[in-house]
């Protein structure tokens, strides 16, 4: 593992209208990390990680990607795009196009592949997620859980440096969640970068090197996973854990889970 | 000069402003009339009325609109005298109740069908149920497409032109052919007149629609 | 009856001559409104804003006046300043320019009405704004104002027949240049009605099947 971060966030600021949603966070992301995000709704954590691949425009703050600063004015932002991969909560597969064409289009359009080779790599990566046997199928024949399985491959097939997923169980009904964190604990075990946005607690427990807990746009404790999710040094984060505790334990406890 | 040319015809045009206007009333009324009429056979009508509507409505909305503006005044002046911007008038009117007859068709359709049943529930019988509860919100549905189909016809008073009325654009023609090397201006003008009695009629239609607003009642 | 069936029968020849004018006429002009008609919608949806202004100037300015009245101009009102095309040629491009207006607002409306997150997805995959547009929005921009632009066509086909007016010898042209002559206006008519509705019926017949298969609900 090289010395340089992957990536590196520093002191970035977000608002919409009058409204801070993120504010100044800071962190870095050394490759093959797993980095969970975890906090209340309303947090900034689906806004934060929207801003790391420059879908939003920030107004204050840096983003690393390696050597290449994201948001430099004139920054090449399609290239640095095509370098890393990003999940959405609602899968957003191309309606109008085969599982296939979902997974080819940008290796043929960005990365200039023969349709040959991209149809080489589309049948690969979608066998990896457990779904080549729906090459030819079109997304609105598919299941939230196989759509966002063909998802994750369209965003492997362009081979990047690492992976943000967006809440990406959060749309999916409880059969499918497994489904899918199942083809992304083979990413971890493969060694991917990732950045995580769930509310998947015991997931994000199980696979995360490091977490980011966030409340109002700020990170209010960042550390192991150990730390946080049993020795949190703040008390927010105490109360957040306890909340997610309780729920699951069926407490009906004075704090509602928050999820 | 082409300032002074358009000045001194300004009058010319305006009375072929005025006649568009007078063949657009004109043909919307009729229009009007037979639509709602095919519209609610289509609607609500027994089979052979329903039929007959339909038949009607396909036949008036597939020819197009010179053919049956020639149609009409050339088969109608065989036994009666009528003139061109009678002809016109039902012509254009008729092919607008087609038309009109589908805007009325939507909006009834638009209306939820818990409304009838509440007024039959209530002891109304058909007739007073759709003349009183469903009517009266398929009419405010229709209004925004209706106001479309209303401009679109005011632009197609042009056709008149054609068979001899002598609207807007036949006025033009006669300055053009009166005063030479003047072409480009005067159709420019009378274009200019298209767009400004598109925007009056616009205005107007929206105040109509204003002044029949239901507050809380959401439509297009 | 017969007699006018003779009579039609005897002009059926070029009439149908005519016809194939009119399908000319409508297969270039639908071209031209297509191309155009896409142009002028990403400029109002993604252009600059003086380009977005000059496209909803554009597209305002041809919808607020009628088809003849730009036809006249183009035929008779362009020599003026040096530009003379043949009643054919003025014929296509008036009818393409004033359909490219309404197919413009029948894109504009399907632009808008695909969801913001297919076009997220193509830019994070590292898509260009062109590449995005062109391979994702507007393949299914298409598709929903599908409807809507299968109408339009329909309806420059029938507008074909406002070309008599500047001496195009098309289906109408030929039916009133055999009305002068036989001075059986009424008859030629009817017949021209007719084959004016054998024409629509079967574009509409095959337009309903394209909808059928390809238009998106969303």
């Amino acid at each position: 593992m090289s010395d340089q971060p992957l990536m590196r966030v520093s002191g970035l600021h977000k608002r919409f209208g009058d409204k801070t949603v993120v504010r100044d966070v800071s962190f870095t992301l050394a490759r093959g990390e797993v980095k969970g995000i975890i906090g209340p709704s309303g947090a900034g954590k689906s806004t934060l990680i929207r801003c790391l691949n420059g879908l939003e425009p920030i107004e204050a703050g840096q983003v690393w990607l390696e050597d290449t600063e994201l948001t430099a004015r004139g920054a090449d932002l399609d290239t640095l795009r095509s370098r890393i991969g990003f999940v959405f909560q609602d899968f957003n597969l191309f309606t109008h196009l085969t599982v296939r064409r979902n997974v080819t289009l940008a290796l043929i359009k960005v990365k200039k592949l023969s349709r040959h080779d991209a149809d080489h790599i589309a049948e690969r990566e979608l066998a990896r997620v457990g779904m080549a046997d729906k090459l030819e199928a079109y997304p609105a024949e598919l299941s939230g859980g196989q759509q966002q399985r063909v998802s994750i491959a369209r965003a492997l097939a362009m081979e990047p440096e690492l992976m943000l997923f967006d809440e990406p169980t959060s749309a999916l009904d409880p059969q499918s969640v497994g489904s899918v964190l199942r083809v992304m604990r083979q990413l971890v075990a493969e060694g991917m970068t990732m950045i995580i946005v769930s509310h998947e607690m015991a997931f994000i427990e199980a696979v995360a090197d490091d977490v980011l807990f966030m409340v109002d746009g700020a990170i209010v404790e960042e550390g192991s996973a150990q730390q946080i999710f049993h020795q949190p040094q703040q008390d927010a984060t105490a109360r957040f854990i306890d909340g997610i505790a309780a729920a699951l334990i069926g407490d009906g406890g004075d704090e509602p889970a928050s999820r | 000069m082409i300032y002074q040319t358009l000045w001194n015809n300004l009058p010319y045009l305006a009375e072929g402003a005025a006649m568009t206007v007078a063949l657009a009333v004109a043909l919307l009324v009729i229009g009007l009339a037979v639509g709602t009429a095919l519209g609610l056979s289509q609607s609500y009508g027994a089979w052979p009325l329903r039929w007959g509507a339909t038949l009607i409505e396909r036949l008036f909305r597939a020819i197009p609109a010179v053919v049956l503006l020639f149609l009409f005044y050339y088969g109608i002046s065989g036994f009666y005298d009528i003139s061109s911007f009678a002809a016109a008038a039902l012509a254009l009117g008729l092919r607008s109740a087609a038309y009109q007859s589908q805007i009325f068709r939507g909006a009834i359709a638009s209306v939820p069908s818990g409304q009838m049943a509440a007024a039959r529930a209530t002891g109304l019988t058909r007739r007073q149920a759709i003349t009183a509860v469903v009517l009266p919100q398929a009419l405010r549905q229709a209004i925004g497409p209706w106001t479309n189909e209303a401009l679109s016809e005011l632009k197609d008073t042009s056709l008149a032109y054609t068979i001899g009325v002598v609207e807007l654009m036949r006025q033009a023609d006669y300055i053009v052919s009166a005063n030479y090397g003047h072409t480009l201006a005067v159709y420019g003008a009378a274009a200019v007149m298209y767009l400004l009695l598109s925007l009056a009629a616009t205005w107007l239609l929206h105040r109509a629609d204003a002044q029949l607003r239901v507050p809380g009642f959401a439509h297009s | 009856m017969s007699d006018w069936l003779a009579f039609a029968l005897d002009n059926l020849p070029a009439l149908l001559h005519g016809t194939i004018y009119t399908v000319e006429i409508w297969v270039v002009a639908m071209v031209v409104g297509f191309i155009t008609g896409w142009v002028l919608a990403v400029l109002r949806v993604y252009g600059a804003t003086p380009l977005r202004w000059l496209a909803i100037g554009y597209i305002e300015l041809i919808r607020g006046t009628p088809l003849l009245v730009q036809m006249f101009i183009i035929y008779l009102g362009l020599p003026q300043v040096g530009i003379v095309f043949s009643p054919l040629v003025a014929a296509m491009i008036a009818i393409g320019i004033n359909t490219s207006a309404y197919q413009a607002e029948y894109f504009r409306g399907g632009i808008r009405a695909v969801r913001a997150g297919q076009t997220a997805a193509a830019r994070a995959l590292g898509l260009s704004r062109f590449q995005t547009i062109r391979y994702v929005v507007v393949p299914q921009a298409f598709r929903i104002a599908l409807p809507q632009w299968a109408n339009e066509v329909v309806l420059e086909l029938k507008y074909t027949s406002v070309a008599f007016a500047i001496s195009v010898p098309e289906l109408m042209g030929e039916a009133k240049m055999i009305g002068a002559s036989s001075f059986r206006y009424f008859d030629v008519f009817l017949v021209a009605a007719l084959i004016y509705l054998v024409l629509v019926t079967v574009v509409t017949v095959v337009l309903d099947w394209v909808e059928r298969r390809y238009a998106l609900r969303h």
